[in-house]
């Protein structure tokens, strides 16, 4: 039994923003399965009494002085932007008509 | 040919300090050779010509009017294209940023441009620093100049490949699984992975922000080091940058060249010595030989166990994908790059318009991982994926702890294989993923390593590289054992193996256009 499912992937895609053909979502599934396949043995490796690691050096809070100093202009900071209008970022509306 | 092209940074710097030539006149010679042969090996997505030559005229005029400059000053570079640069663009080989010009530069540009060193332009790379042999850009594969229906390795392919063609003498990478060190290796180049937060990653573009660092690549060890001089530091715009502990690795690379390793231990790690298969006979054949050659260099050969790092691999294809799935949320085509109207709808959503333009702007690779990530990191499977794998983590760190109470340095080929086929992998991800089996242990756990060249493989006449492994914040032993080894291994060479690459002439250029 695959462990991944094509409707899996179809709702995950779903979850990252990706619109996916359905050509693509069976590709996928495909290697995915083969993927978690081979990756499931982390699973086995190590017991309950082995702590987790999430980064190779032990993270601390930085802090730094609070003072002002210049960053980007308006126009430095939107000068990548797809769209732009009245000095600010121009994004497709979120809210349907009714 | 200028004559110039072939030359060492080192040797650069001597000859730009005492006046002998301009920083122009290299700057140049580079330039003219990117013109000839970058049609057919595709290093570059983009040249700066005349930006270069202006910058390298500043250099010249600062130099006469006596101004104190360091040891790179006027020396060309190439910069992976996941860097930010001011003014020039930045892709990371991706249709995603097509255009982009970054209004900043990263903190390793930044330090480039006030070391006064050159930029030639952005090399080319897999698409988000995902892959590894460069052919998941989305502007076309780099071919390595040994062979040109190669790879030349990746995700770093381009940096590689243009140190292996002559177009730059040195340039910078990110190495996330093996991506400095791997192109390499297939590649008969240097390349290092200083420890986990010793060059700042402000202002790179995040694959895995836990594993990703920069480092410096070249054609010798003491050029590796002198740039790595000056990419290292700690930097207040990166919370994870360290705030000291950085080895002088110049004099390392020097001394290792001079006075040799003795008595130090080199421990070669069993479970990366080609015992489960997968290691091509020549890479191994090679990498035996550079054992004996340390030996003769004074280090004492240990053997010491890592058993966790067969489930390195693995831990690393869970991690990644969960990071890179969170890091690449933001290319989502509402403040920058592209934006994409879904098809046949008259008004969209900003959730259409990102989804549309995600598929449009990703390629397979970077699709895969992202799914992947979500599948790790998803309600249900979390604990199963991404909680084992960081239990992982953290075996191979204990493993990393006990071998280096045995041994000064740890040692493996750096790669399995030699440089594959151009299209041999693309449809077996998995294979793909193999490449990076030796060198994915030293991300998990943010110790440096460093791949030097070994020669060339028997069945193919390719080079091999051999990896060699420090303790966290010992990023100089590298430096000292990578030197002493390479001494040995030029005077049998009688020089540097590109030496010994194929000429890329008008015939064989002409062949791939």
């Amino acid at each position: 039994m695959p462990a991944i499912s094509r409707d899996e992937v179809a709702h995950l895609a779903g979850l990252a923003r990706i619109e996916m053909s359905p050509d693509e979502l069976d590709r996928m599934a495909g290697q995915l399965d083969v993927i978690l396949g081979a990756v499931a043995q982390v699973r086995e490796v190590a017991g309950d009494d082995v702590p987790a690691t999430s980064h190779p050096m032990p993270l601390v809070n930085v802090t730094r002085p609070d003072v002002p100093r210049a960053g980007l202009s308006a126009e430095q900071a939107l000068a990548g932007a797809p769209a732009q209008q009245e000095q600010r970022f121009r994004v497709p509306r979120i809210l349907e008509e009714d | 040919m200028s004559e110039l092209i072939r030359r060492t940074a080192a040797d650069l710097s001597q000859l730009l300090s005492s006046g002998e030539v301009s920083s122009v006149e290299v700057t140049q010679a580079h330039l003219d050779r990117i013109a000839e042969v970058d049609g057919g090996v595709h290093a570059f997505l983009h040249v700066a010509g005349e930006k270069a030559l202006a910058d390298a005229a500043a250099v010249d005029a600062a130099r006469a009017a006596g101004e104190e400059l360091g040891p790179l000053a006027g020396v060309p570079i190439a910069v992976k294209d996941v860097m930010t640069t001011q003014g020039l663009p930045t892709t990371a080989g991706s249709k995603m940023l097509e255009g982009w010009i970054p209004p900043y530069d990263a903190t390793v540009v930044r330090k480039l441009r006030e070391a006064r060193l050159v930029t030639l332009g952005k090399t080319n790379m897999d698409e988000f620093a995902m892959g590894s042999s460069t052919e998941h850009s989305a502007y076309g594969p780099t071919r390595n100049p040994w062979a040109l229906d190669r790879i030349p390795g990746g995700s770093g392919g381009g940096s590689s490949a243009a140190l292996a063609a002559f177009e730059a003498p040195l340039a910078t990478g990110t190495d996330t699984g093996g991506s400095i060190r791997q192109p390499a290796s297939v590649t008969g180049t240097v390349g290092v992975k200083p420890t986990y937060g010793a060059v700042s990653r402000y202002g790179l573009i995040a694959l895995a922000s836990s594993l990703d660092q920069a480092g410096p690549c070249a054609r010798t060890v003491l050029d590796t080091a002198l740039l790595h001089e000056v990419m290292a530091g700690h930097d207040p715009l990166d919370s994870t940058s360290l705030s000291g502990g950085y080895p002088d690795v110049v004099a390392a690379a020097r001394a290792g060249a001079t006075q040799g390793i003795a008595g130090m231990k080199i421990g070669v790690i069993r479970e990366l010595h080609g015992g489960d298969g997968g290691y091509q006979a020549g890479v191994m054949a090679r990498f035996d030989e550079s054992l004996a050659l340390l030996t003769k260099a004074g280090a004492e050969i240990v053997e010491v166990s890592c058993p966790s790092f067969t489930a390195a691999l693995a831990a690393y294809y869970l991690i990644l994908p969960s990071e890179a799935s969170s890091n690449l949320a933001k290319f989502d085509a509402m403040r920058y790059g592209l934006r994409v109207g879904p098809a046949g709808v008259e008004a969209p959503s900003a959730e259409q318009v990102m989804a549309a333009t995600r598929a449009a702007g990703f390629g397979d690779e970077v699709k895969r991982r992202i799914i992947l990530g979500t599948y790790a990191l998803s309600s249900g499977y979390y604990d199963a994926y991404y909680g084992s794998a960081q239990k992982v983590r953290t075996l191979i760190q204990r493993d990393f702890a006990a071998a280096f109470e045995q041994a000064d340095v740890l040692v493996s080929p750096t790669s399995p294989t030699t440089a594959f086929k151009l299209g041999a992998k693309l449809d077996d991800p998995l294979s793909m993923y193999l490449q990076d089996v030796a060198t994915i242990p030293a991300n998990l756990a943010g110790v440096p390593g460093m791949s030097l060249p070994s020669g060339l493989a028997d069945e193919d006449g390719l080079p091999a590289g051999i990896q060699l492994l420090a303790p966290a914040q010992a990023d100089d032993r590298l430096y000292r054992v990578g030197a002493a080894l390479e001494a040995l291994l030029h005077e049998g060479w009688g020089g540097s193996i590109l030496d010994k690459a194929q000429v890329l002439d008008a015939k064989t250029l002409e062949a791939v256009r």
